[in-house]
């Protein structure tokens, strides 16, 4: 693609039609990540279905407060996500470099605690395989919990630190001036990448953390 | 006609390695395809040669039981994700669509050379966990024998599998936003080539569906190599769930595998009967029946695994269902024939050798969709002989239809005819000969992925064997004479079918940039009964 910020690449008419393409782009990519986490979510209903109790008494391992904390977190990062796209969209380079930074600095905060929820599990013997120490009556439907919690949640930050690579590129080309008010689409596309990320959260949070508490 | 002065086009740009490797032109990329997949044609031709060479006799005297397990699942797997999945649409699709709808290139180039470059990591973990022993769960990884029994290289096979798949969403995503942001002006929906129509049902597909295999076979690996527990049946997992999940792509795959042939074949048929397509909208629409209705019907794959009655119903239902689309596009292919003024040049030799298989791989498929019947015939050869009759008689055929109808403008130079019809002639009988033993067979009762049986079922399978080498002949004569024709077949016009299309309006081998100016769009797709030329 062309170096210089507003001009099209060589198969676009101009620059609204690479916007247009791109930005469906960004939306058919999306719809292959929902059916990419469908997959999962579809396990989780079925296995949830078949093993209701167990479900619910393998939840009260998760800790609640810091799936809490990270949930706001989250929601935070997608808040400061918006404004860097609004100050690209006016074009003012510090505020969005200021808003992307942030961004980052709540999604890794997000990952931190993550990892410290990884490796409380780990300690206290909740990893599925042959490691797994919970002997109690439903210990196989337990185990199947925590097995789709690792594989949603884990696939979950995978893509949360994609993100932030892709947000790290954002924060380099906004320094050497790459975006201004007539050129935003990056940092647009990736706001969109960074939600539904957040959103696949939203869903993840109540199903795995929550089950069975409102008793 | 032709001009004697060189002229640039997109073959003679640029020369060298790296104007290969690091292009962003589709019609380059395509030919990037070609190759690869040609390569893995190929191999997966040498597995299946082998699986019939041991089955001529019924002990196992060629290959260990063992071996055998690897043989085929190693054909499924090439053949399926590596060679039918991208063949037509990452070649021709990535050649035509741009040049189908007037549009310099792809909405994205760089993704587009990017998914080739996922395809070749893709394929080389997989023939790398080929090289380090192969794997033996049949191309469909059930669990739980993918996941705790098979001490085979599960996952590295699963990995190239699981990368290879983001190779064809990316395309499938790139075909979309091309179809809908970059078409010319003028260049309305229901004006555009069936292709382009096919092609647009089967990036559904590979944008619905692919992640969903992905993602199942990601939680195949994570069993395997992190012990989670997610179909493990000693925790209460269910392996159905599993299988559920594949063929909720695995399904469709079928139809990403023979919707863009069914693309290949409207443009074939039109030009050789010299008429538009009979009921245009039809065809059109019914490509996108076939891409939903597909979606819907993948546990016909399951009804003896014990899944509910009421379900297997639904499912048997609906799998007639899929068959009204597929007979609507043979129905109008057939109409368009009618009172057309019919040539059989090779690419329509294929065309009508896809039409008579497809068919017949069409209605097998119903035997196999009725739930009483299904009970008789499941894993026999009654269903090896129904999916190769789609895909090799469907896909296949109409992959090297489209291949010899696009070739001078692929090119620039016409393949031999005489032998090209010698070749579709060979192809169309060696793979009855092959195929149509085996449903004979299977009816009979013989298994399917055994590689010892009983010694009264030797002579259908020493004729399918036989029909294997000669369709093996059929499939080899086109790879040479293509190779020869690019120095010595006869130079190509811009247009030797005299066809409609985008396409044949520029030069052939196109320029770079594949048009002169941005064409502009004033009738419909096929207006053939407006042309007097004939085609001799």
């Amino acid at each position: 693609m062309s170096e210089r910020a507003a001009a099209s690449a060589h198969q676009f008419d101009d620059a609204e039609q690479q916007h247009d393409a791109s930005t469906l782009g960004m939306w058919v990519f999306l719809v292959t990540e929902i059916m990419f986490f469908a997959g999962m979510f579809t396990v989780y209903v079925a296995y949830r279905s078949l093993y209701p109790d167990g479900f619910a008494h393998a939840s009260h391992h998760l800790d609640v407060l810091l799936g809490t904390i990270n949930t706001t977190v989250l929601i935070t990062s997608s808040l400061t996500m918006a404004l860097a796209v609004h100050a690209a969209q006016l074009g003012r380079r510090r505020p969005l470099l200021i808003f992307l930074v942030l961004t980052m600095a709540l999604g890794s905060t997000f990952l931190v605690i993550k990892g410290f929820e990884y490796a409380h599990k780990f300690r206290e013997g909740l990893v599925p395989g042959p490691w797994f120490s919970y002997h109690g009556a439903d210990a196989g439907a337990q185990q199947l919990f925590l097995s789709i919690y690792f594989a949603m949640t884990g696939v979950h930050a995978a893509h949360m630190v994609i993100g932030l690579g892709v947000l790290g590129t954002l924060v380099w080309q906004a320094r050497r001036g790459r975006y201004g008010k007539s050129y935003y689409t990056p940092v647009e596309l990736s706001g969109l990448y960074w939600h539904f990320v957040d959103i696949v959260w939203i869903f993840l949070f109540p199903l795995l953390y929550l089950i069975g508490r409102h008793t | 006609m032709e001009s004697t002065q060189p002229r640039v086009h997109y073959l003679n740009a640029d020369y060298g390695i790296r104007s290969w490797l690091f292009t962003v032109d589709h019609k380059r990329i395509a030919l990037l395809y070609l190759g690869s997949i040609t390569v893995m044609f190929l191999l997966g031709g040498v597995f299946a040669g082998l699986i019939r060479l041991e089955l001529l006799t019924p002990a196992g005297d060629l290959v260990e039981a063992d071996t055998y397990n690897k043989l085929f699942t190693m054909h499924g797997i090439v053949m399926i994700f590596f060679f039918l999945i991208p063949s037509i649409p990452a070649v021709l699709g990535n050649f035509l669509i741009p040049m189908m709808i007037g549009a310099r290139d792809l909405a994205f180039p760089r993704l587009n050379l990017l998914s080739w470059y996922i395809y070749i990591i893709g394929a080389l973990f997989t023939l790398w966990a080929m090289l380090i022993g192969g794997v033996d769960t049949g191309w469909t990884f059930y669990t739980p024998f993918s996941t705790m029994a098979s001490n085979t290289n599960v996952i590295p096979t699963a990995l190239g599998i699981f990368i290879t798949g983001f190779s064809s969403i990316l395309t499938g995503l790139n075909f979309i936003v091309t179809i809908h942001r970059m078409r010319a002006p003028g260049l309305t929906w229901f004006r555009l080539p069936l292709f382009v129509w096919a092609h647009y049902a089967t990036s559904l597909i590979m944008i619905l569906g692919t992640p969903v295999v992905a993602i199942t076979i990601l939680l195949v690996g994570l069993e395997r190599a992190f012990h989670l527990g997610i179909f493990d049946p000693a925790l209460g997992g269910d392996p159905l769930l599993f299988q559920h999940l594949f063929w909720f792509y695995s399904h469709p795959a079928v139809y990403i595998m023979i919707l863009p042939g069914m693309g290949v074949i409207s443009e074939v048929i039109a030009c050789f009967s010299r008429k538009a397509i009979f009921g245009y909208s039809f065809v059109a629409i019914s490509s996108l029946a076939i891409a939903l209705l597909g979606f819907l019907v993948w546990a016909h794959h399951m009804f003896v695994t014990g899944m509910s009655v009421y379900a297997a119903m639904i499912f048997s239902f609906l799998s007639f269902a899929v068959a009204i689309p597929s007979a609507v596009k043979v129905f109008n292919w057939t109409a368009t024939l009618y009172e057309g003024s019919v040539s059989f040049q090779a690419p329509m030799l294929y065309a009508l050798g896809f039409i008579g298989l497809f068919t017949i791989g069409g209605l097998t498929g119903l035997f196999l969709a009725t739930l009483g019947l299904d009970v008789h015939v499941t894993d026999t050869y009654f269903v090896v002989a129904h999916f190769h009759y789609i895909m090799v008689g469907g896909a296949i055929m109409s992959y090297l239809g489209g291949m010899h109808f696009w070739w001078p403008k692929i090119t620039g130079r016409m393949y031999p005819e005489a032998w090209a019809k010698i070749a579709a002639v060979i192809v169309f009988l060696g793979f009855n000969l092959t195929f149509f033993p085996q449903f004979v067979l299977g009816y009979l009762g013989m298994p399917r992925r055994y590689h010892v049986y009983p010694a009264e079922f030797q002579v259908l399978n020493v004729m399918s064997t036989a029909g294997a080498s000669i369709l093996g002949i059929g499939y080899l004569l086109p790879l040479v004479y293509f190779i020869w024709s690019l120095r010595y077949g006869a130079v190509a016009t811009a247009n030797p079918w005299h066809a409609t299309g985008l396409e044949w309006e520029t030069p052939s081998p196109p320029p770079t940039e594949n048009f002169e100016r941005t064409p502009i769009v004033t009738q419909d797709a096929y207006a053939y009964d407006t042309q007097e030329v004939q085609v001799v």
